[in-house]
């Protein structure tokens, strides 16, 4: 069954996200697990990409425009055959070709540099617009991030992508309700993200960015073009599957304690038995 | 030899559309990108002629920025115009990151060149572009002084790919050049032995006529047009500077960080000798006609050749 697989690949994703946090000892935790769900469906089902033909200009296109969500990246490539697994555990290290934003240079499978926030969004509205002058039949994916949506520009790219009627882009908004300082509605409230995209133009969904099922399902809607960007509000909790770090008030970036590690580690091995006989990569 | 100075019969943004226009027909893959300043840049006719290779994206540059590194990712060639500071100040950390880092490639054209921008004002007026755009690695900087240069310029761009910038004045110049001239290299347009003027865009007429005036004082200066900003056209320059042993920079920008800085830095490593800088200093701009400015910052023929004059004559 598909979402049996897609809950699995989530499970395998937050597994090797986690294992490459600890190995490097501190890192952006929070914004990475939420977007598992999310990374489980675009690239288990709806991508079509894999390292085998990761140049085909048919291909699709995921943009990761909160860049520090890059752990969760990097590990869902490794499990669609980029690179090796002993290569996810050079995150952040000297020299590494994983560096904690996504890098096109350094990374394969990544498209597009990121982690000045609000920029990956434009380009993968570019890498849309590229695409249907084109007359490829293809998507562009993009995750932004709900504090990124602070940033002007965004705001920008979403006006173009409306103008132009790029239905073959579908945005995520990776609503987790918290930005690096705080609360997201605390530091600078963001309203409602559904009549605010509404507004600009895209038709757009709110659904719990915690199930492959909805997710997938809205993705599967977003894809009947109707001549409208796309966009869906993922709802979602900072530090999602994790449940002691969801409960941490401050999980953006961790530098884990003694106390944590012991969570960490137990959400490892928890993530470990379940995925028994899986885990053969 | 002394140049005689006449108005091009083209304007910069007449070459600007045309080459674009020229090089969008042989090649799909070219496009062209405004923010709102089409009507003056000459390319609003572009729309009709080049449907799906031309794109007003509204008043949003760091959004043009971002999108032409995603447009080109997709295999499309940018060619990207604003006036210079909203190309470099106003989006220079998505020209840095999106474009630049992301080793992708676009030809930028930032237009008013310094106190060209006229009545637009302090707001619009850029003495940092160049300098900026210096600071990004790998990216090549040039200042065009002609029509024919611009358009050999635009070309060279397009071809090398990586982040081009070009800076340049949106109307009329002196004719320098004719259609076969070589640019490969920065042009020495007048030889003399007792000073070298270096000088870039609207500048290189200026240093020409500063020549003149030298001439008559018995002070031989040789010019040189260095449109080549960065990488610097450092033989061309050296060896003008072996033959008359002293320097006089002109440019309409800021002397931190523009030609005088790159000429300067240059000699200092490799054949140190005295240099006077003509061009802005610690000033921001204001409205006016460019005769005016050009009085106000000091940007003319005669505090060239007074500079030179000072320096020859220690």
């Amino acid at each position: 069954m598909l979402s049996t697989k897609l809950a699995t690949a989530a499970k395998q994703i937050r597994y090797y996200t986690l294992k490459e946090l600890r190995e490097l000892g501190f890192g952006h935790f929070g914004g990475s697990l939420s977007i598992v769900e999310a990374l489980a469906v675009i690239y288990g089902k709806h991508l079509n990409i894999d390292a085998q033909w990761a140049n085909d200009p048919n291909r699709g296109y995921f943009v990761l425009s909160k860049g520090h969500g890059g752990p969760a990246l990097y590990a869902t490539l490794f499990l669609k055959g980029f690179y090796s697994e002993d290569v996810l555990y050079t995150l952040n290290q000297n020299g590494t070709t994983l560096p904690s934003h996504p890098d096109r240079n350094l990374t394969p499978g990544v498209e597009m540099t990121c982690g000045s926030l609000g920029q990956g969004i434009s380009a993968a509205t570019g890498i849309a617009y590229g695409n249907k002058l084109a007359g490829r039949n293809n998507y562009t994916y993009c995750i932004v991030g709900d504090g990124e949506l602070n940033e002007g520009q965004c705001w920008e790219a979403f006006q173009f992508a409306s103008h132009h009627k790029l239905e073959n882009l579908i945005v995520l908004i990776d609503d987790n309700k918290k930005q690096l300082d705080g609360p997201t509605k605390e530091i600078i409230d963001p309203l409602d993200f559904v009549e605010k995209l509404t507004a600009f133009g895209f038709d757009t969904v709110k659904v719990d960015g915690s199930s492959v099922d909805a997710i997938d399902k809205a993705i599967e809607n977003a894809k009947e073009n109707n001549g409208k960007p796309q966009a869906i509000v993922l709802d979602t909790i900072k530090g999602q599957g994790v449940k002691y770090i969801e409960e941490k008030a401050d999980n953006h970036h961790m530098r884990p304690n003694e106390e944590d590690w012991k969570a960490i580690n137990q959400a490892i091995e928890e993530l470990e038995k379940e995925l028994e006989g899986v885990l053969t990569v | 030899m002394t140049f005689i100075l006449e108005k091009a019969e083209k304007e910069m943004r007449q070459a600007y559309a045309e080459t674009i226009y020229h090089l969008a027909k042989q090649d799909p893959d070219v496009i062209v990108m405004e923010a709102d300043l089409s009507s003056a840049m000459s390319t609003g006719s572009l729309k009709d002629k080049l449907p799906n290779q031309y794109v007003n994206i509204g008043i949003m540059e760091a959004n043009m920025m971002s999108l032409a590194a995603g447009l080109n990712v997709t295999g499309r060639k940018p060619f990207i115009h604003s006036f210079g500071q909203f190309l470099t100040r106003r989006a220079f950390d998505q020209l840095f990151v999106s474009l630049a880092y992301a080793q992708l490639s676009a030809v930028l054209v930032g237009s008013d060149a310094g106190v060209t921008a006229e009545h637009n004002g302090g707001t619009h007026m850029t003495f940092e572009d160049m300098g900026l755009m210096r600071l990004v690695p790998k990216a090549h900087v040039y200042e065009a002084s002609d029509p024919t240069q611009l358009a050999y310029l635009l070309e060279k761009g397009y071809k090398e790919g990586g982040v081009h910038y070009i800076r340049t004045i949106r109307k009329s110049p002196v004719k320098l050049y004719d259609e076969q001239t070589n640019f490969e290299k920065a042009q020495v347009l007048r030889e003399g032995t007792d000073v070298t003027l270096v000088a870039s865009g609207m500048m290189v007429a200026e240093a020409l006529k500063a020549a003149d005036l030298l001439a008559k004082e018995g002070i031989e200066a040789e010019v040189i047009d260095m449109f080549y900003i960065k990488p610097l056209d450092s033989e061309t320059l050296l060896r003008s500077v072996r033959k008359t042993g002293k320097v006089v920079t002109a440019e309409n920008h800021n002397v931190i960080s523009g030609l005088g800085s790159a000429v300067s830095e240059c000699l200092a490593e490799n054949y140190p000798a005295p240099v006077r800088r003509v061009g802005v200093r610690e000033q921001f701009g204001q409205v006016g006609v460019t005769p005016y400015l050009q009085e106000f910052y000091g940007l003319t023929a005669e505090n060239i050749a007074k500079e030179a004059g000072n320096l020859v004559n220690k």
